[in-house]
C-alpha cells in the first residue's frame, strides 16, 4: 500500500468561478478540505475609471462612475455629487434632497436583493434568487421611468438632478412600497428559519468586533459583528437627521448575521422611503438656480440667444470648480462610500479618489476563512457582497 | 417539528408559485413595451421638409463622456439642410457609446435622441460603427415629436406583475 501523500494542495479558485462574483481569484492552500491560507488576487476588472475621470469635465464624470459598483450607481453619483458640490459650495435645493436619499435607498435595496439573490443561490437556495430578482424588476422600472436607463441612469447630475420627474413617480414608488414588504416576509420564509441555512451560515466566516474595526470593515460586515457605525447616523448628509430611522446591529459577525442585519437594513429602508416620498412634492425644482451649472431648459434654448450661448458653454467647457480637496462619505449598500476629489480650480478633475468598502471586505477575506471548510468559503465571499468593479476601479 | 416547520413555510411558499401566472415572457417572439424615456440606440432627426437638423456644431462629440460621436462638417449646397452647415460624416461608435445620453441634452437644435431600439447584435466588426444611414430617420416620416419628461406614461411601471 502507497504511502498516504499529506502536503496541502494550492488551489486557484476564480477568476472564473461562478460563485466568485464576478472576477474574483483566490489562491487557496488547501489541507484536506480545511483552507489553510487564502490570498485574493485583484485586478482582473481593472477599468481605469479613476485615472480616466482626471481627462473628463465635471459633469461627465458622473455615467463613469456609477459603472464602479455597478449595484450601486445612484449612491456612486450622489456621492461624487456631493464631494464636488461641497467644493463649488452650492446647497441643493430641498425637494433635490429628498429626492436623492429616496432613490438611494430604494438603490440599497436592489442592491441588497441582488446580493440576497446570489448569495441565496450559492447556498442552493435558488427560488430566491428568482424571487429576488423579480422585485427587482420592479426598481430597474423606476430607473428606466425616471432616466430611461435601468441599470446606469446617471439621474444625479451636480447641483441637483438631470431633470425633473416624470409623472407616475410617486405611484410606481408607492406601488413597489406596498408589494414590498410581504415579499421580504416571503424570502424570510424560504430562508431565516430553515434548518438547511442556518446550518450553512450560522457560525461561518465570523469575525470579531476588534478584527472589523482593524480591517475598517464598514456597512453590514461591521454592523453583523456589533460595529455601531453607520454614515447615515453618525455623520448625517442631505437631511437624513430628519428621518426616523434605526440601524440593525448584530454581535455574531457570522454570515448568518450578516444576512439578519441585510433584511433588517432593507425593512428601515422601506421606512425611509415611506416617510422621504411623503415630503417629494410632484412639482418644484429639481436643480440648484445657478447659470453657471444648470443648463436652461431646451424650450429657450431653441428660441434665445442668450440662452444658447450659457448652453454651449456648460457643454462645451463645463463649470469649474475652486482649487481644493473634499470628501463627503456617504452609506451605500456595501458601507460608507465616497469619493476624495481633488481640483486645481479648473473644469476637470485633478484627481478622483474612491473609498471602496469592497475592497476592504476582499482584505479581511483571509481572517474570515483561514481554518473553515473550502464549502464555506462560498458562503462567506457571497456574505461579504464584494463587487469587483468596486475593488479594481 | 422545529427542523420541519420552517422547511413546511418554504415548500408553501414555493407552491404557491406553481399557481401563479408567470411574470417572464417569450423574449424574441413577445417584448416589454419601453418607457417613453428609455435610452437606446440614437436616430438624427428630419425637420419637417424632410432635411437634417444637425448643425454640425459637435456639441454633441464635446459632451460625450465616451468621445464615441465623430463628425465632419461641411458647407451646404441646400439639398441636404436648410441652414448652410451640415454633417457630411456622422458616426457614432456603438462599442464605446455607453447611452448616457448626454449628446442627446447637448444637442442645441434637437437633432438626435434616444431611440428605442436595443437589440444592437452585429455579425462583423465593421457594423460596429453607425454611419449617418444607420442613424438618421427615413426622409419620409415626420420627425416625432421631442420627448418631454411630463408625458404620461404608457407602460404600466409593474410589468403586469400582480400577485
Amino acid at each position: 500500500m502507497p504511502d498516504i501523500r499529506t502536503e496541502t494542495m494550492t488551489v486557484n479558485m476564480g477568476p472564473q468561478h461562478p460563485s466568485t462574483h464576478g472576477v474574483l481569484r483566490l489562491v487557496l492552500e488547501l489541507d484536506g478540505e480545511t483552507v489553510r491560507s487564502v490570498a485574493p488576487t485583484i485586478g482582473y476588472l481593472h477599468t481605469g475609471i479613476e485615472k480616466t475621470a482626471e481627462q473628463k469635465k465635471w459633469q461627465q464624470v458622473i455615467p463613469l462612475v456609477e459603472r464602479m459598483d455597478y449595484l450601486s450607481a445612484q449612491s456612486n453619483s450622489m456621492a461624487f455629487c456631493l464631494s464636488v458640490e461641497k467644493l463649488l459650495g452650492l446647497e441643493v435645493p430641498e425637494r433635490v434632497r429628498w429626492i436623492r436619499i429616496l432613490l438611494a435607498e430604494l438603490q440599497r435595496i436592489n442592491s441588497h436583493l441582488v446580493w440576497l439573490g446570489t448569495h441565496g443561490m450559492e447556498l442552493g437556495a435558488v427560488s430566491v434568487m428568482l424571487y429576488c430578482f423579480r422585485e427587482r424588476e420592479l426598481l430597474l422600472n423606476i430607473n428606466e421611468l425616471i432616466a430611461g436607463f435601468r441599470m446606469f441612469p446617471s439621474f444625479m447630475r451636480v447641483g441637483g438632478l438631470r431633470e425633473d420627474l416624470p409623472r407616475g413617480f410617486h405611484d410606481a414608488v408607492r406601488a413597489f412600497l406596498d408589494r414590498f414588504p410581504q415579499k421580504l416576509d416571503e424570502y424570510e420564509d424560504l430562508l431565516t428559519r430553515n434548518r438547511i441555512y442556518i446550518d450553512r451560515t450560522r457560525g461561518v466566516g465570523r469575525i470579531s468586533k476588534e478584527d472589523a474595526i482593524a480591517f475598517s470593515l464598514v456597512g453590514p460586515i461591521a454592523r453583523a459583528a456589533g460595529v455601531d457605525y453607520d454614515v447615515r447616523k453618525v455623520f448625517p448628509y442631505l437631511g437624513y437627521d430628519a428621518i426616523d430611522f434605526a440601524v440593525p446591529t448584530r454581535t455574531e459577525g457570522d454570515v448568518y448575521a450578516r444576512y439578519l442585519v441585510r433584511v433588517a437594513e432593507m425593512r428601515e429602508s422601506l421606512k425611509i422611503c415611506r416617510q422621504v416620498l411623503e415630503r417629494i412634492t410632484p412639482m418644484g425644482a429639481w436643480a440648484v438656480a445657478d447659470p453657471r451649472i444648470t443648463p436652461p431648459p431646451k424650450d429657450r434654448v431653441y428660441t434665445e440667444m442668450e440662452a444658447l450661448i450659457q448652453h454651449f458653454l456648460i457643454y462645451s467647457q463645463g463649470f469649474t470648480v475652486p482649487a481644493g480637496e473634499a470628501y463627503v462619505p456617504v452609506e451605500g449598500p456595501r458601507g460608507e462610500h465616497g469619493f476624495s476629489i481633488t481640483s486645481d480650480g479648473t473644469n476637470r478633475p485633478w484627481r478622483v479618489k474612491s473609498r471602496a468598502p469592497s475592497l476592504l471586505a476582499c482584505q479581511a477575506l483571509a481572517k474570515m476563512t483561514v481554518g473553515g471548510l473550502i464549502a464555506d468559503l462560498i458562503a462567506v465571499i457571497g456574505s461579504v457582497d464584494v463587487v469587483m468593479g468596486d475593488v479594481d476601479r | 417539528m422545529a427542523v420541519i416547520g420552517p422547511l413546511l413555510v418554504g415548500f408553501a411558499t414555493t407552491l404557491k408559485h406553481l399557481f401563479r401566472k408567470p411574470i417572464t415572457v417569450n423574449y424574441p417572439e413577445q417584448k416589454f413595451p419601453m418607457f417613453p424615456k428609455y435610452r437606446g440606440k440614437q436616430v438624427l432627426m428630419r425637420d419637417e421638409n424632410g432635411l437634417e437638423k444637425c448643425v454640425a456644431c459637435g456639441l454633441c462629440s464635446v459632451a460625450c463622456p465616451a468621445d464615441a460621436i465623430y463628425l465632419e462638417a461641411a458647407e451646404n449646397d441646400g439639398t441636404v439642410m436648410a441652414g448652410p452647415r451640415y454633417a457630411s460624416v456622422y458616426q457614432i461608435h456603438k462599442t464605446r457609446c455607453i447611452f448616457c445620453g448626454y449628446c442627446e441634452e447637448a444637442c442645441p437644435v434637437g437633432a438626435i435622441f434616444m431611440g428605442k431600439d436595443y437589440e444592437l447584435a452585429v455579425y462583423s466588426k465593421a457594423d460596429f460603427v453607425w454611419d449617418k444611414k444607420d442613424l438618421l430617420v427615413p426622409a419620409a416620416v415626420s420627425s416625432p415629436q421631442p420627448r418631454a419628461g411630463t408625458e404620461a406614461q404608457t407602460r404600466d411601471s409593474g410589468f403586469g406583475i400582480r400577485d
